[in-house]
């Protein structure tokens, strides 16, 4: 059993947006919509802030409410590393996965499903990364299985002091943030 | 420490506040919980009521029969919101017991039969025109209330029902911790006892329009008639009415004490519910909540029923309007400034 | 040029040898995607170089079932490792993107109007060639000026050349890294080039004066830069703005605009008197040393510290920093710095602290590039131009060694020293890119023939006679890319899908145009790829591979003096000039001396502006992928003084410059990221072209802003930076 994470160093991300750039054309995510965005976030202030970037996407929770409140069964974690994903026919539309999302890392794809991030599960299983790791130019996103201890996400994560989004809403996301 | 948060992202419905849900969500919501205050209130009138009785019809066939057609338009709103309807018949093709909205659509499967159980068991003397038309009206009804047991059945079932329905019209929005407002288990009660409450004002309403002649305001005078005629069926006995005022009066009290727990809990929690509550104690929806679901919706009804029980008032529609106004008000605010409560959110810019 | 005579000359034998094994590499490479990209079938992946800047990455499109699908960067390819950046990735919605020019087009109403007819490809360069002969007979070839940026222009100067002008700019010098260069050859006799030599990857302690890396996309220097930053190398940011890589800085120097000059001689100052400097390297490579220490005795840090803001211990501290790293710090000679008039200078004074520090030709300083050698077609020898360049004339600024763009509008519009009366403008948005957009406009008024090569209706394009369309980077062979870089290679664009509309290569116009204008001669070549099979050929590689892989590299050459790197210098020493006798002859400070920058008006925000990662310059904000990513600029302003001007993020201003030049509506950065005396701009919005029916209108334009600027002169470069303005509340709409 594989859990497939992202692990983003902070440090080393500029904030570019080549991985929302990538998600677009590798994923057809249509004009003005988003399966993964920039966030900046600057405390303190001139001439001190600090400035965090973060790439954020869905988080691949582990205690999904989305999944939990879907009552078609189209929000599911799929069985390989984890996947929250959602099956264009079987969603209804209600939304109901959309305000359950606390990221709000959901949307309703312009033809009436709900879509997001599927962490390119069509080209893990093809032994590629997703498109937004591959193509980072900083090599800041890392992309693996946890279980696998020699993995570089669970080296990094190992090695490293690290943080995810909102704890407190208590999803157990799975993407992690280097600081 | 001043904290500055931009985010890129700008999906319509999402950013910059989420707003996934119109004005068919609280219709819903608010429609579910007027029929599951119908049904357990005729459930339980079913099984206090002798045979034959004349004052069953209000509670247990106006009532339900009222309850079907608004369930029904409660139904339509939901699906109005579906943004892939073609696919909604995905909902009974399983069961997914974490979801209260997969609950509530096999629940509002069994309302249904209940609901016209319990309308079918008194419907010839409400409606003896359609007892004509159908002798097998007739033979259903006679066939019900000779059997007590089934009697029972479909009151118990009718009460069951209603609370299930009710306190789901609450979880449904409960469920969604990511909402703080939402974050709490009293909207369930708070939803149910709302729905009893209204409820009881409908049912109070149709029968304070069925009094005698004076006593009745004007406008119902040809709503009545024509009903008559057509129905052939003889005014209901009025003299529920203070028990109808009486009933509606607990059930609001019940809810003004379930709303203060539900703001209490929110104001003593984290920072995230405190500000979800300031979006209805001092911020946007202030004025709406305090007015109209608060002043309006449960005090004033609560104070011209007890003058009414106190004899010093006639019974009129005011108290029952203002109190499906407040119910439906309620509806709206919980969602829509539940959308907009938030755990941390984002500045987007251009 | 020393500088040429330095580069690696490829041996024939060497090239095929590695050209094989390249191939075998690639079959490779290209076996696992395909083996990974199983079931994607329909997919075809073709090689290509990347256009949506002057960094030229290796690139790899997809094309499934017959429509483009995706752009990502070319494993082999040195310049992006693989990974192209976010323009790059979205260079896609160029093809795309609906408000392309679709047909040639000639104006029928006045200049500007955007009023066209469409006309046929022949029916356009009769029109133009016989303009070209009518300005050729009046006033001679040299009186038609050709605005060239980027590799696509290669053909257009050629015909040029053939027709007789030497008259070809582009805004690469006078408005971007022209002062750098100069100040560079005056110190070391060579250039940094681009892309730039600077050994990043290595550094151990890198200086970041403005360069905004990481806004700044340019691909290779950003992938070393996080490589450096990965690795804790020492970060020394100067900048007024807390830039992306100012977060990531050991030491963030919150500069006051324009005094950096002060700053770099402080520097030089504490590394100087504290013998900090590498007294070997200075002394063996070293020229006029004594002069320039003894000038350098009064910029104490203490002088500096009421110029530039920054306290003397920090100047201090950063100084010891740098030394302590040496040879290994890298400070980064930036790229387009014209900020202020004294950019060549200060460019000079980087240039100089480099060589304090001993990086120049060093290991994580400044390392030697070296470039195949790939001869050119033999063409037939152009006609000698009668008159000289008109752009400089008798060397007002002496020191420019290229062309200057705002040499040949001035010319245009005095008729000094010899009228100017076409314009051809390939790939480059004059309007925006010049400063000072009135002028450029009387100049055109001045015009009998204006003539925009573009992809989409640019301002430029607003202004022509006649339009032509052409096809964008992915539709089109190019002139083969000959990198000078830290391994050699070439590198080949290649049509990857054809164009949807009308639209032409800038070959092929560029030799019809040479045919309509009698000079066929010049062509002896039918069609491009012929043209490129023939240069491959003759530098001893196989096109096959070269159309299969996208590039070829030739074996890497020694970068640094320790590792066989000849330590030459092409100065008139020899060596490398502290003092330079240059200078002083034509009159200049032999050493760099601080100048205060021009002051505004009180009140006026001094107006700074630079790159967004997802756009490049004015040509970026139509590709609808990438103005997804950002749809117009926001105006920085210190959060502090947003609070005092009673704004906050969101809200809309208007920007009103110092000429009462009034901006588009934009809105409002609060941010704790900049200082209070400057307010900031993303480079290259506010489009006024109505055919842009995107971007027009969408945020505030800098170019528009920068009605004043301060010419450099040494080298005739046009300072930006020394506009300034109010924030002026936007009505509500
Ligand atoms: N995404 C993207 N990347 C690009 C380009 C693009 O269009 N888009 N263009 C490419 C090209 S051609 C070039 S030339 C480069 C330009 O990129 P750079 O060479 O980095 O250009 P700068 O003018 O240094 O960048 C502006 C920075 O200088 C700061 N600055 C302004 N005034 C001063 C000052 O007085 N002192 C100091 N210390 N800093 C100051 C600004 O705050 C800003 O951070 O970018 C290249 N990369
Ligand atoms: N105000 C201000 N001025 C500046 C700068 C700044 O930051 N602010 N930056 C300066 C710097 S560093 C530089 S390098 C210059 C850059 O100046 P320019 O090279 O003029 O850059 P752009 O403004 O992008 O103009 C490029 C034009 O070429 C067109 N184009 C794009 N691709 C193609 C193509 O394939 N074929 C043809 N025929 N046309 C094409 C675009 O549509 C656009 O109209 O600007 C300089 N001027
Ligand atoms: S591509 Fe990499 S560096 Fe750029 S924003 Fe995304 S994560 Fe950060
Ligand atoms: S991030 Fe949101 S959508 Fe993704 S799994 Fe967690 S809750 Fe579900
Ligand atoms: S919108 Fe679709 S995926 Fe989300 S909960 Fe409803 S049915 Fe499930
Ligand atoms: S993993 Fe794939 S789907 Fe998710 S953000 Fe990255 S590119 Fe988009
Ligand atoms: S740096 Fe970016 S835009 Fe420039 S060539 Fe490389 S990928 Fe293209
Ligand atoms: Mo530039």
């Amino acid at each position: 059993m594989a859990r497939y994470v992202m692990v983003i160093d902070t440090r080393r991300c500029v904030g570019c947006m080549d991985c929302v750039v990538a998600c677009k054309t590798e994923n057809n995510v249509p004009e003005g919509y988003n399966r993964d965005w920039i966030t900046e976030e600057v405390r303190g202030a001139y001439p001190r802030p600090q400035l965090e970037i973060r790439s954020e996407r869905c988080n691949h929770c582990a205690n999904p409410p989305c999944v939990y409140c879907c009552p078609t069964g189209a929000s599911h974690v799929h069985a390989q590393g984890g996947v929250v994903l959602v099956t264009h026919e079987k969603c209804i539309g209600c939304k109901g996965c959309l305000a359950a999302c606390p990221y709000n890392a959901r949307f309703i794809h312009p033809d009436g499903y709900v879509d997001k991030c599927t962490f390119c599960l069509h080209r893990v299983t093809q032994g590629l990364q997703p498109a937004c790791v591959s193509v980072c130019p900083t090599h800041c996103m890392h992309f693996g299985d946890l279980e696998d201890p020699q993995s570089d996400v669970s080296q990094l994560l190992q090695a490293r002091a690290h943080h995810a989004l909102l704890p407190e809403a208590g999803c157990q996301p799975h993407v992690f943030y280097l600081t | 420490m001043p904290l500055e948060l931009t985010t890129t992202r700008h999906n319509p419905g999402i950013d910059p506040a989420l707003h996934v849900w119109g004005w068919e969500i609280p219709v819903y919501l608010f429609l579910g919980g007027l029929v599951a205050g119908l049904m357990i209130i005729a459930g339980v009138r079913l099984l206090l009521v002798q045979p034959r009785e004349r004052q069953a019809m209000v509670c247990c066939t106006i009532g339900p029969l009222v309850g079907l057609t608004l369930l029904s338009l409660g139904m339509l709103a939901l699906f109005l919101d579906l943004s892939h309807k073609l696919y909604v018949w995905r909902l009974y093709l399983t069961f997914e017991p974490t979801s209260p909205m997969s609950w509530g659509s096999w629940i509002l499967l069994l309302v249904y039969p209940a609901l016209l159980a319990n309308t079918l068991t008194h419907l010839p003397e409400t409606v003896p025109a359609a007892a004509k038309r159908f002798p097998v009206l007739v033979t259903i009804s006679d066939f019900i209330l000779a059997r007590p047991r089934v009697v029972i059945g479909i009151g118990l079932g009718n009460m069951v029902l209603g609370v299930a329905l009710g306190l789901y019209t609450g979880i449904l929005l409960s469920a969604l911790p990511a909402r703080p407002l939402w974050n709490t288990a009293i909207l369930g009660p708070l939803f149910l006892f709302s729905g009893l409450s209204t409820a009881a004002a409908l049912l109070h309403a149709i029968l304070v329009m069925s009094f005698k002649g004076e006593y009745r305001p004007a406008f119902a005078d040809f709503l009545l008639s024509a009903l008559a005629r057509w129905s052939h069926g003889r005014a209901p006995d009025p003299s529920i009415a203070p028990l109808l005022s009486q009933a509606d009066n607990s059930f609001l009290t019940v809810e003004l004490g379930l709303l203060m727990l539900f703001l209490i809990g929110m104001v003593t929690s984290a920072a995230a519910s405190q500000q979800a509550a300031a979006l209805l104690l001092i911020g946007p929806y202030a004025a709406p909540f305090w007015v109209l679901v608060i002043g309006l919706g449960i005090l004033t009804p609560l104070l011209l029923q007890f003058l009414e029980l106190q004899n010093r008032i006639r019974h009129t529609l005011a108290p029952a309007v203002l109190v499906l106004v407040g119910g439906l008000a309620l509806r709206f605010i919980l969602v829509f400034a539940g959308q907009e409560s938030h755990w941390l959110r984002a500045a987007s810019l251009p | 040029m020393p500088a040429l005579s330095r580069r690696r000359f490829l041996k024939i034998s060497a090239a095929t040898v590695l050209a094989a094994g390249v191939a075998s590499r690639v079959t490779r490479t290209f076996a696992a995607a395909a083996g990974a990209g199983a079931g994607t079938s329909g997919v075809h992946r073709i090689p290509t170089f990347c256009d949506l800047c002057f960094w030229k990455c290796g690139a790899i499109a997809s094309v499934r079932d017959g429509r483009l699908w995706k752009i990502e960067g070319n494993p082999l390819d040195p310049l992006c490792r693989g990974r192209l950046c976010p323009r790059g990735t979205g260079g896609i919605g160029a093809y795309s993107d609906p408000d392309r020019l679709r047909t040639p087009l000639i104006r029928t109403r006045e200049r500007g109007e955007e009023k066209w007819r469409e006309a046929t490809w022949d029916e356009a360069l009769d029109y133009i060639a016989e303009r070209m002969q009518r300005i050729k007979a009046a006033h001679g070839p040299e009186s038609l000026a050709l605005f060239s940026h980027g590799l696509g222009g290669t053909f257009l100067k050629h015909t040029f050349k053939a027709f007789g002008s030497p008259n070809i700019a582009a805004p690469s010098f006078a408005q971007c890294r022209g002062p750098r260069d100069v100040g560079f050859r005056l110190t070391f006799g060579e250039e940094v080039g681009s892309p730039e030599r600077t050994d990043i990857e290595n550094a151990q302690c890198l200086v970041l004066i403005g360069s905004h890396l990481g806004e700044n996309m340019h691909n290779t220097q950003v992938q070393e830069f996080a490589t450096a930053i990965g690795r804790g190398a020492s970060l020394i940011v100067v900048d007024p703005r807390f830039s992306v890589a100012a977060s990531k800085a050991k030491f963030y120097l919150p500069i006051k605009p324009g005094t950096d000059l002060a700053l770099l001689l402080a520097w030089m100052h504490v590394i100087v008197t504290e013998k900090l400097y590498d007294a070997d390297y200075v002394a063996k490579y070293g020229y006029g040393f004594e002069q320039f220490a003894a000038s350098l005795v009064p910029s104490t840090p203490e002088w500096a510290y009421p110029q530039t803001g920054i306290d003397p211990e920090t100047i201090r501290a950063t100084a010891r920093e740098m030394a302590r790293y040496r040879p290994a710090t890298l400070v980064h000679p930036g790229r387009h710095v014209n900020w202020n008039g004294d950019d060549a200078q200060r460019s000079r004074a980087i240039a100089l602290l480099n060589a304090l520090l001993g990086s120049w030709g060093r290991e994580g300083g400044f390392y030697t590039p070296a470039s195949m050698d790939v001869p050119d077609y033999p063409y037939p020898d152009y006609p000698k131009p009668a008159k000289p360049k008109v752009d400089n004339p008798d060397h007002r600024y002496p020191f420019a060694h290229e062309a200057l763009t705002t040499g040949i509008r001035d010319a245009t519009l005095t008729g000094q020293p010899y009228p100017i009366k076409g314009w051809l403008v390939y790939a480059t948005n004059l309007l925006q890119s010049l400063p000072n957009q009135a002028e450029t406009i009387k100049a055109i008024q001045q015009l009998d023939l204006l003539v925009v090569i573009d992809v989409i209706p640019s301002e430029i394009a607003g202004w022509a006679d006649v339009v032509l369309p052409e096809s964008i980077y992915l539709e089109r062979h190019d002139e083969l890319n000959v990198e000078l870089f830290r391994e050699p290679f070439v590198a080949l664009r290649q049509p990857v899908i054809a164009s949807p509309h009308d639209q032409k290569p800038n070959w092929w116009i560029a030799r019809k145009l040479a045919e309509k204008l009698g000079l066929g001669a010049f062509y002896p070549w039918q069609d491009i790829e012929e043209y490129l099979a023939y240069r491959v050929k003759e530098a001893g590689l196989d096109f096959a591979v070269l159309k299969q892989n996208g590039l070829i590299r030739g074996p890497r050459q020694p970068l640094y003096f320790a590792t066989g790197a000849p330590a030459a210098f092409g100065t008139p020493s020899g060596k490398i000039e502290f003092y330079s006798p240059q200078l002083e002859k034509a009159g200049f400070d032999p050493v760099p001396k601080y100048v205060p920058p021009v002051a505004g008006p009180p009140g006026a925000f001094r107006l700074l502006f630079g790159r967004a990662p997802v756009h490049s310059f004015s040509r970026t904000q139509s590709n609808r992928i990438l103005s997804d990513m950002m749809r117009e600029n926001a105006v920085w302003v210190n959060a502090g003084v947003a609070r005092r001007l009673g704004l906050k993020s969101g809200d809309r201003v208007c920007l009103k410059n110092q000429d009462g030049v009034v901006s588009n509506r934009i809105a409002v950065k609060a941010t704790e990221r900049i200082r209070p005396d400057c307010v900031y701009l993303v480079h290259g919005f506010g489009h006024t072209s109505r055919g842009l029916r995107h971007a027009f209108g969408k945020g505030a334009g800098d170019a528009q802003l920068i009605t004043r600027y301060k010419t450099d002169a040494l080298m005739g470069g046009t300072a930006m930076n020394v506009n300034f303005v109010t924030l002026e509340p936007a009505e509500a709409v």
